[in-house]
């Protein structure tokens, strides 16, 4: 794909966004109330429709060839450079996904080992220490500290041990 | 004047106890670490704090919170300097300049000139609260929804230009943060608003951090990821190093920086005073007004130092403007003066027009401490800029998961929903994709910020004035104000025409 | 791929069964929570109810009350909505109490498409109740009592300011009541917070307010803003200057709950252990100082008592609404 085509794609799909917005914010009146001002939708209402003549504007440019974007040829986003990407989003998504089951202390050390092992080329040892370290540092400063009680998901039961040693 | 002076000096007096220095020089190393989460800010560290400050009596525990509160405003240029990731609205500006500098190698010159020019704008803000309290706090509490509305629209104002070169892009996201900011909960007809896809998370509004950290965070390190390709454990974020050289020349330039400072510290306090505006108006507009009034503007952005030191000295200022309204009024001028508000509840004190007269002692005791703890927070952040050095050095694969995991935690912490953290990861993709195709991002983080508190404004005006726009200028204060913000807003536009008028330009193509 | 993360599973399980068993109570003790409680606040930071439950968390925790922290955890979000929604979706949860307001009875009512139903919400503690009052600046030397006040907003009609928090708030209930009584046309203008409405009183950006005394006192004791009358069914110790709307021949008595609330479904061992510890705050020198110090009134109530209590409030304010138009 393209970096022209990739402007088309995006406009068309903030323009879609847009569109939403403005259905959404009716739901509160969006037209000047009388003695009171603008109705509780008019404010989003009226941004949203800017934002659809701001994505009109970007395909207007589009069309005539416009800007540097809408001229470029280039790759939108480049074969090894997609697969390093994709890695660090998905690990990401598949990490946050994992919170609410195996909960963060369970998510980490996976995510620590994927990153630093897999994509790092780092050692086990180095990456042992980090899978372990991290997550005791993160339960002392954030649920010691701070008093900041973080998703455990399904390990909820082996933390009420430490919960009552340490808070 | 004199009587003042003596209770400042007995407020002195109390800090300086063994007891009391040991609370500050912990409370400023803890809030230092706590502002350079992103995610958490001050208002974090303040309010889970509020409850430890029981084992110590009211004197020691405004000490301690006052320590944590400029360690935490501090802290956040540590992260927004050093990854690009604003730990709080406050330090948005800051990462403009500041993240421009370290990666251009410069990340010491950046740290050395946040942490003067915070000091400059404490040290100058306490002076001006020790003697221009009274007369100040009257013009706080006469400010109402028009004059409100008018600052937001000179902050706005402030900020005309700092887009990119595509103007459809650039009020794009101008109105995409502005629209997002009134998802939620609609203050005026109290109905739930902009509920996205009727997911009760959206109940609670897209938070101004998830926003920050999508983008800054996880949108800018896949671009790091994409610039470095992994970089096979070699590339980092910056390259920096570190020197008592290197540090007394970057001190040599803060010097051509005062300008910018003073101007930055003064604004900061006054905007600070004004009920509900706090910190991150003012430290945005100092930087835009810094860069009007500066000689080389074009440097803005690209890392210039007063790009750092003005907002720097801005927020630092504003959050001891922003205890006025505080003691005076008892009305919070920001989330973490609201806290402390709690906790004066705690110990028994009331904020009001009493407070001086009844507890002076209390008030020039925190005064006190926020000028001590202003001190500290320098010293022990020159002490701490070579650790800050060497952790910019680890390798790129080792940095990025911790950082990666600390926008996690940042995106939960607030609101302690996951549903926030979710929203992140929306925002750091798609904002990453948007990016790629010169989307301005900038102007959304702070549409955001400044939207929840423009629109309430503009309404209740609105439904004073019974529909009239006029009100905005009728008033003593808000006439003015707005006055200046239509001036600015318009000023590069008539410059245009001007220039276009005296000699016409050649056709482009 | 998909069986490795099967036996993980059953091997995290098998631990925290373990767990489990490990950190229960021997039987025949009372419960005791495991873990950090979760207290949910109905509003934001720096607020009225947001100060009372920071106050209730440092009571336990400087007292020993209990063996967790208590974490308060705001939701300000859709005026209580989101709080309601949270604990609604943790049936059965023992580690989770909420700190109420009124709005525990308007935003079920105006929003029935939360699917909230209140009265599956555990009583624990009603903890005070606070009261309103009229108040008018200091400098408005013409008016000293609520004839003057009518004249004068008559007199301005839609021009006369009354500062609220929020649109069909408790704020506003008592505008829209004090309009219908005094056949007046006093605009309402909500804001954001009382503290924020105090403020615009004092500031002389509003005319009126009907705030809660906690958030008026700084004022009022320096001497910016004076206290009318009171929405109460006696005078106020605090306020004995103020004669109610009762004494009046005025029917406007009107009180914001202070309540602690349990998760529905939580245990009977659970509620019965916050029951006593909320009795236990209740009692204590702390709360009893803040009680008399905010001019707040009311009993403490728990259990069924409790429940009875929401019913009635309920219907008095579906009534309400509906007199405002605010719900069919």
């Amino acid at each position: 794909m393209t970096v022209r085509t990739a402007e088309l794609l995006m406009a068309i799909m903030m323009g879609a966004f847009s569109i939403y917005l403005m259905v959404k914010s009716t739901e509160l009146p969006i037209g000047w109330i009388d003695e009171e001002g603008p109705g509780g939708g008019t404010w989003p209402f009226w941004l949203a429709t800017i934002m659809l003549i701001s994505c009109g504007g970007i395909l207007f440019n589009w069309f005539l060839k416009k800007g540097p974007i809408a001229t470029s040829n280039k790759v939108y986003i480049e074969k090894h450079v997609l697969g390093d990407v994709a890695a660090v989003a998905g690990s990401l998504i598949v990490t946050v996904g994992l919170f609410s089951f195996i909960g963060i202390y369970g998510a980490l050390p996976l995510f620590i080992i994927f990153y630093v092992r897999f994509l790092g080329k780092h050692s086990w040892v180095l990456t042992t220490i980090l899978a372990f370290a991290i997550p005791v540092v993160i339960f002392y400063f954030f649920e010691i500290t701070l008093k900041i009680i973080l998703p455990k998901g399904i390990t909820e039961p082996l933390f009420l041990p430490l919960y009552k040693i340490f808070l | 004047m004199f009587e003042i002076l003596g209770l400042l000096g007995q407020g002195f007096l109390v800090v300086f106890e063994p007891q009391n220095l040991l609370l500050i020089v912990g409370g400023c190393t803890l809030g230092l670490f706590i502002g350079a989460m992103p995610g958490l800010g001050s208002v974090n560290g303040v309010a889970i704090l509020l409850p430890l400050t029981f084992l110590v009596p009211p004197t020691g525990a405004i000490i301690f919170l006052a320590a944590i509160y400029y360690g935490a405003m501090y802290g956040g240029a540590i992260s927004s300097i050093m990854l690009g990731i604003p730990g709080a609205s406050t330090a948005v500006a800051t990462t403009f300049d500041g993240r421009p500098l370290a990666k251009q190698g410069m990340a010491d010159k950046a740290l050395i000139g946040a942490a003067v020019a915070s000091f400059v704008g404490g040290s100058i803000s306490v002076v001006l609260f020790t003697f221009f309290a009274p007369p100040l706090a009257h013009v706080a509490l006469v400010f109402g929804a028009p004059e409100e509305f008018a600052l937001m629209m000179l902050a706005f104002a402030t900020f005309v230009g700092l887009g990119g070169d595509d103007i459809f892009k650039t009020l794009f996201s101008i109105c995409i943060g502005l629209v997002l900011s009134a998802v939620g909960f609609d203050i005026i007809s109290g109905e739930p608003r902009l509920v996205l896809w009727d997911i009760t998370g959206f109940l609670h509004g897209v938070n101004f951090l998830v926003l920050a950290i999508g983008i800054y965070g996880i949108g800018e390190m896949l671009w790091t990821v994409e610039e470095h390709a992994l970089g096979g454990g070699k590339s980092m974020l910056s390259e920096a190093t570190v020197s008592v050289a290197r540090t007394l020349a970057a001190l040599r330039e803060l010097v051509k920086t005062w300008k910018a400072t003073v101007m930055g510290s003064f604004l900061g306090y006054f905007v600070g005073i004004l009920p509900a505006a706090g910190a991150t108006p003012g430290s945005l507009m100092a930087y835009g007004i810094a860069k009007q009034i500066s000689k080389e503007p074009e440097k803005f952005g690209e890392g210039a130092i007063e790009g750092v030191c003005a907002p720097e000295a801005a927020n630092n200022a504003a959050s001891t403007g922003s205890m006025l309204p505080m003691l005076t009024l008892g009305i919070p001028g920001s989330p973490t003066t609201a806290i402390l508000l709690g906790g004066m509840v705690i110990w028994g004190l009331e904020p009001g027009p009493r407070l001086f007269v009844d507890h002076s002692e209390f008030v020039w005791g925190l005064i006190a401490s926020l000028y001590a703890a202003n001190l500290f927070t320098l010293l022990i952040n020159i002490a701490f800029i070579p650790v800050f050095i060497k952790v910019l050095k680890t390798p790129f694969t080792i940095l990025a998961p911790v950082i990666f995991i600390l926008c996690l935690i940042g995106g939960y912490a607030p609101t302690q929903d996951m549903h926030d953290v979710w929203l992140m990861i929306v925002f750091g993709i798609v904002g990453y994709l948007m990016r790629k195709l010169d989307y301005p991002l900038a102007p959304a983080v702070l549409a955001i910020v400044l939207g929840p508190l423009a629109e309430p404004a503009m309404r209740q005006s609105l439904i004073i004035s019974e529909g009239s726009f006029m009100i905005f200028f009728e008033r003593v204060y808000a006439g003015p104000i707005m006055i200046a913000a239509l001036i600015l807003l318009f000023l590069p536009l008539f410059k245009k025409v001007y220039d276009r008028i005296r000699k016409p330009q050649p056709q482009a193509e | 791929m998909y069986q490795s993360q099967h036996t993980l599973r059953k091997v995290v399980c098998a631990l925290g069964v373990s767990a489990i068993l490990a950190g229960m109570p021997i039987l025949g003790h009372a419960w005791e929570p495991q873990k950090p409680v979760e207290f949910v606040v109905m509003a934001g930071k720096g607020g009225g109810a947001d100060k009372a439950v920071r106050l209730l968390q440092s009571i336990i925790a400087s007292e020993n009350m209990a063996p967790v922290p208590f974490t308060p955890v705001n939701k300000p979000g859709g005026s209580g909505a989101e709080a309601l929604v949270h604990l609604n979706g943790k049936k059965g949860d023992n580690h989770t109490i909420m700190f109420t307001l009124n709005s525990f009875y308007t935003t079920p009512l105006r929003q029935p498409g939360l699917g909230v139903d209140i009265t599956t919400f555990t009583p624990i503690a009603r903890m005070a109740e606070d009261t309103f009052l009229l108040w008018v600046h200091s400098d408005r030397k013409d008016i000293n009592d609520v004839a003057d006040f009518v004249r004068a907003a008559r007199n301005k009609g839609s021009k006369w300011i009354m500062a609220g928090t929020g649109k069909n708030s408790e704020d506003n209930l008592l505008t829209d009541f004090l309009n219908t009584a005094y056949d007046l046309n006093m605009k309402y203008v909500p804001y954001k917070g009382g503290g924020k409405v105090a403020k615009e009183l004092a500031g002389k950006n509003a005319d009126s307010t009907v705030n809660n005394p906690s958030e008026q006192l700084g004022f009022y004791e320096a001497g910016t803003t004076k206290a009318l009358a009171a929405f109460t069914d006696d005078r106020l110790p605090l306020f004995p200057k103020a004669p109610t709307f009762k004494e009046m021949g005025y029917d406007m008595v009107y009180y914001m709950q202070r309540t602690v609330v349990g998760a529905p479904g939580m245990s009977d061992e659970a509620a019965a252990y916050y029951n006593d510890l909320f009795t236990k705050v209740f009692n204590s020198p702390k709360w009893q100082e803040y009680r008399t110090k905010k001019s707040l009134q009311g009993d403490l109530l728990t259990g069924d008592a409790l429940m009875s209590y929401w019913k009635r409030e309920r219907d008095v304010h579906e009534v309400m609404l509906k007199k405002m138009g605010a719900i069919k």
